[in-house]
C-alpha cells in the first residue's frame, strides 16, 4: 500500500497556521503548544489559536513538556516556561550562550545545557551542576527517580544531580546526540553523528547494542507505550528496533514500516496502542498499525513543508504536527 | 545557482586583522544580512542579532580515517541557524587564531545535513605584513591557515618597506600559489574580492595557472608545505586516473591540505574537474572543452611533505 492509496483522514485535520518553522510541540492538557523558530509559543485548543512571545526577537530552539508546562529554550540564552493558560516566565538565563538541549522530569525539576556545564534545578529550585567532557547535547531524565543522562562526544554521563559522588561514564567513542531511556530504565540508546544508534543495556550486563544501516542521522526516537519497541526517524522508512528482550535488538533485524521514496524526519507512538504516526521530510504523515502494517495518510506531501514534530495527546485521541514552513495541524481520531 | 546558504571561513592569525575586515563586512551598505559565527563575544562592534559563539569542538568522525575531523560545534550551530532561514542571506564563520581550517572546510562535505542546506564559499585568510613570516617559522597553524586559503589578505602593508613586502609575499606563493592575493591597509579592498567566491564549486574551477607564474616554474619551496602541478599535454586514461587520485587522496590524505585539477578523458566532451580537502574528494564533468582549447589535463596539490616524485610520476602513468 501506498500514501496514494491509503485510506484517508485528511478530512479529520484541523490546520493550525503556526507562521514560522516548527521546533518542537507538546500538548498541555487539551492545548497543543507549538514552539516556534522566531520565538513565539502557540497555544491552539478547539480552532482557537493564542500567541505567547515566550522568547521575544529571538529563536526556541528546543522545547519540553510535562503534560502541563512548555519548557523552551532559545538562541537568547533563556529557558522559559509557558502554561496552557498563556501566561510565560522565564525559568533560566544563560550569557547569550544558545540553549538547545533541554529536559523535564515529571515531578517538575528540569535541566540543561550551556556548553559543558549542564544544570538541573529540582523540585524545590535546588540547582546543581555537573560539568562534562565536551559539549552537552541530549538531555533525559530516567522514568523514575531523579537521575540525568547526558550525550556527549565519545559517549553519555548518567548523573544523579541530588547524591553526592562521581557520575557514571559510558563509552562510546564518537559523536552523540540525542539521548533516550527506555520507559522500563533498562536501555540508553542515543543518536550518533555517523548515521547510527548506539545503545547500553545498563541491566543486567552494561552491553553495548549498535544499530546501523541509516543513510542519514536519526534525529527522531520514540518508545512504544510498553518500551518493547523504539521508533526512529532517518531512513525512508520508520526503523522500529525490537527492545523486548533483555538483550535489546542485538542479533535481530528491526522492523520497517512506511516505505516512501522520502526520509522519515519524525516519529511518535500512540501512548495506548501499536499505532504510529510517521512525518515525513516532504510533508507527508502516516499512522501505521504496527500488527498488520496497514497504514491510514494523515497528510499528504507537502513541497518545502516537511514534518518537524508530531505528538499525541494523552488520551491519544488526537495528534498534533509541526512542518518546517510554518504550517502545522491537528488529526482527531474518529471515534 | 543553488539556494544553499553560502558560507565563508575567515581565518587568521591572532591580531591580523580578523575582526577588522569582519566589522567592514558587516557594516558596508551591501543590503546583505549575515548570521556570524565567533568565537568570542564583544569584539564585533556592531549589534548584529544573529551572532552565535562557537567552541571549536573538532571531533573525528568514527569511520577509521584521522583525519576526517569536523566541527561538532559548528554542525549544532548551523542546525539551529537554519531554523531561522530567511532571517539571513549568507554565514560567515570566524575562526580563532590557533584554528586548523580543515575540520571547518570538512564540516561542508562530511556532514550530510549541513551540506544540504549549506555551501562553503571560500577560505578567507588575514595575514599580517610585518609579522607573518615570524609566525610561519614558529606557528604551524598560520602555515596551514596560508596553504587553506583560497582568497590571502595581506594587511597591515603600511608597516612594512616594499622589499619587505615582497619577501612576505614570496613566502606566501611558496606555500600557496593558487590563492587570490590583496595587499590591504586596514582591510580594506572591495567585499565582492572576500564573499561570494564560489571558490569550491566545481563549475567556477575553470584556470589552475596561478596568473603570476612564469613559464617552467612548477613547483615552489617551504620547508615543509610545498604546492606542486603537473601537467599532461593531452589526455589521461579514466580506468587509470580514478583508481590513481583515489588512492593517492586515501594514502596521501593526512598530508595533502588541499587539491584541484583539471583532466581530459579520451572521446568526452567535456572536462573533468575536481576538488579535495584531504581525504574528502568531488569530482564531476563540467562544461565542454572549447574549440580550439588545447584537451590537457593537470592537477595541483598543496601538501605537507608531500613526496612531489611519486605524486608526478604517478599522474604522467595515467597519460591516455
Amino acid at each position: 500500500m501506498t500514501s496514494q492509496t491509503a485510506p484517508s483522514l485528511t478530512e479529520n485535520v484541523a490546520p493550525v497556521a503556526a507562521g514560522a518553522h516548527v521546533t518542537g510541540l507538546a500538548w498541555l492538557k487539551g492545548t497543543a503548544a507549538f514552539a516556534l523558530a522566531d520565538g513565539g509559543v502557540l497555544l491552539a485548543k478547539d480552532g482557537e489559536t493564542h500567541r505567547v512571545e515566550a522568547h521575544p526577537d529571538s529563536g526556541i530552539l528546543v522545547a519540553v513538556g510535562d503534560g502541563e508546562r512548555l519548557l523552551t529554550g532559545g538562541d537568547d540564552g533563556r529557558v522559559a516556561v509557558t502554561g496552557q493558560d498563556g501566561s510565560t516566565k522565564t525559568l533560566a538565563e544563560t550569557k547569550g550562550a544558545w540553549i538547545d538541549s533541554l529536559a523535564v522530569h515529571p515531578g517538575g525539576a528540569f535541566a540543561y545545557a550551556t556548553g559543558k556545564r549542564v544544570i538541573a534545578r529540582d523540585d524545590k529550585g535546588k540547582e546543581k551542576t555537573l560539568e562534562v567532557p565536551s559539549t552537552a547535547r541530549g538531555l533525559t531524565f530516567a522514568p523514575k527517580g531523579y537521575r540525568l543522562a547526558i550525550a556527549h562526544y565519545n559517549g553519555a554521563t548518567l548523573w544523579f544531580p541530588n547524591i553526592e559522588g562521581k557520575p557514571e561514564s559510558l563509552e562510546w567513542k564518537g559523536s552523540h546526540l540525542d539521548i533516550t531511556w527506555s520507559p522500563d530504565g533498562r536501555f540508553i540508546v542515543t543518536s550518533m553523528q555517523e548515521n547510527a544508534l548506539h545503545g547500553w543495556r545498563l541491566i543486567p550486563d552494561k552491553g553495548h547494542m549498535r544499530m546501523s544501516g541509516y543513510p542519514s542521522k536519526t534525529r527522531s526516537l520514540s518508545w512504544s507505550a510498553d518500551g518493547k519497541w523504539l521508533a526512529t526517524s532517518g531512513a525512508e522508512a520508520a526503523i522500529i528496533w525490537p527492545f523486548e528482550s533483555k538483550e535489546g535488538p542485538t542479533g535481530k533485524a528491526p522492523r520497517e514500516c512506511g516505505v516512501r521514496p522520502a526520509k522519515v524526519s519524525s516519529v511518535s507512538f500512540h501512548p495506548n496502542v501499536y499505532v504510529l504516526a510517521v512525518g515525513y521530510e516532504d510533508g507527508c504523515i502516516l499512522l501505521i498499525r504496527m500488527n498488520d502494517a496497514s497504514e491510514l495518510l494523515v497528510r499528504p506531501s507537502v513541497k518545502d513543508s516537511g514534518i518537524t514534530a508530531l505528538a499525541w495527546d494523552k488520551p491519544g485521541k488526537r495528534l498534533a504536527f509541526g512542518c518546517a514552513d510554518g504550517q502545522a495541524g491537528i488529526l482527531t481520531l474518529p471515534t | 545557482m543553488s539556494d544553499k546558504i553560502p558560507v565563508t571561513v575567515l581565518t587568521g592569525y591572532l591580531g591580523a586583522g580578523k575582526t577588522t575586515l569582519l566589522n567592514r563586512i558587516l557594516t558596508e551598505p551591501h543590503g546583505k544580512r549575515y548570521a556570524v559565527i565567533v568565537n568570542e563575544f564583544g569584539e564585533i562592534g556592531i549589534d548584529n542579532e544573529l551572532v552565535v559563539g562557537a567552541d571549536e569542538e573538532v571531533f573525528e568522525m568514527n569511520n577509521g580515517c584521522i583525519c576526517c575531523t569536523v566541527r561538532g560545534d559548528l554542525i549544532r550551530i548551523l542546525d539551529g541557524l537554519m531554523k531561522r532561514k530567511g532571517k539571513f542571506d549568507a554565514i560567515i564563520v570566524e575562526t580563532t587564531g590557533l584554528a586548523d581550517p580543515a575540520p571547518v572546510a570538512q564540516t561542508f562535505f562530511m556532514d550530510q545535513d549541513v551540506s544540504d542546506a549549506a555551501r562553503l564559499d571560500a577560505v578567507v585568510t588575514v595575514a599580517d605584513a610585518k609579522w607573518l613570516s615570524e609566525r610561519l617559522k614558529d606557528a604551524p597553524e598560520a602555515k596551514s591557515q596560508i596553504a587553506f586559503a583560497d582568497v590571502i589578505i595581506l594587511n597591515k602593508i603600511d608597516l612594512v618597506s616594499e622589499k619587505e613586502l615582497e619577501e612576505v609575499e614570496a613566502r606566501i606563493r611558496a606555500i600557496n600559489p593558487y590563492a587570490k592575493l590583496h595587499r590591504t591597509t586596514n582591510c580594506a579592498l572591495p567585499i565582492s574580492e572576500v564573499l561570494e567566491r564560489n571558490a569550491f564549486d566545481l563549475e567556477r574551477i575553470i584556470e589552475l595557472e596561478p596568473d603570476f607564474l612564469e613559464e617552467g616554474h612548477h613547483h615552489h619551496h617551504d620547508e615543509d608545505m610545498q604546492s606542486l602541478s603537473v601537467q599532461i599535454d593531452g589526455e589521461v586514461d579514466p580506468e587509470k586516473f580514478m583508481p590513481w587520485i583515489s588512492n593517492l587522496t586515501q594514502v596521501e590524505g593526512p598530508n595533502i591540505l588541499r587539491c584541484k585539477g583539471i583532466v581530459a578523458f579520451p572521446n568526452e566532451p567535456k572536462r573533468f574537474v575536481f576538488q579535495g580537502v584531504h581525504m574528502i574528494l568531488d569530482g564531476d564533468v563540467q562544461d565542454d572543452w572549447k574549440p580550439g582549447q588545447k584537451r590537457n589535463s593537470k592537477v595541483v596539490f598543496i601538501g605537507r611533505d608531500l613526496n612531489e616524485k611519486a605524486i608526478r610520476e604517478g599522474f604522467l602513468a595515467t597519460a591516455a
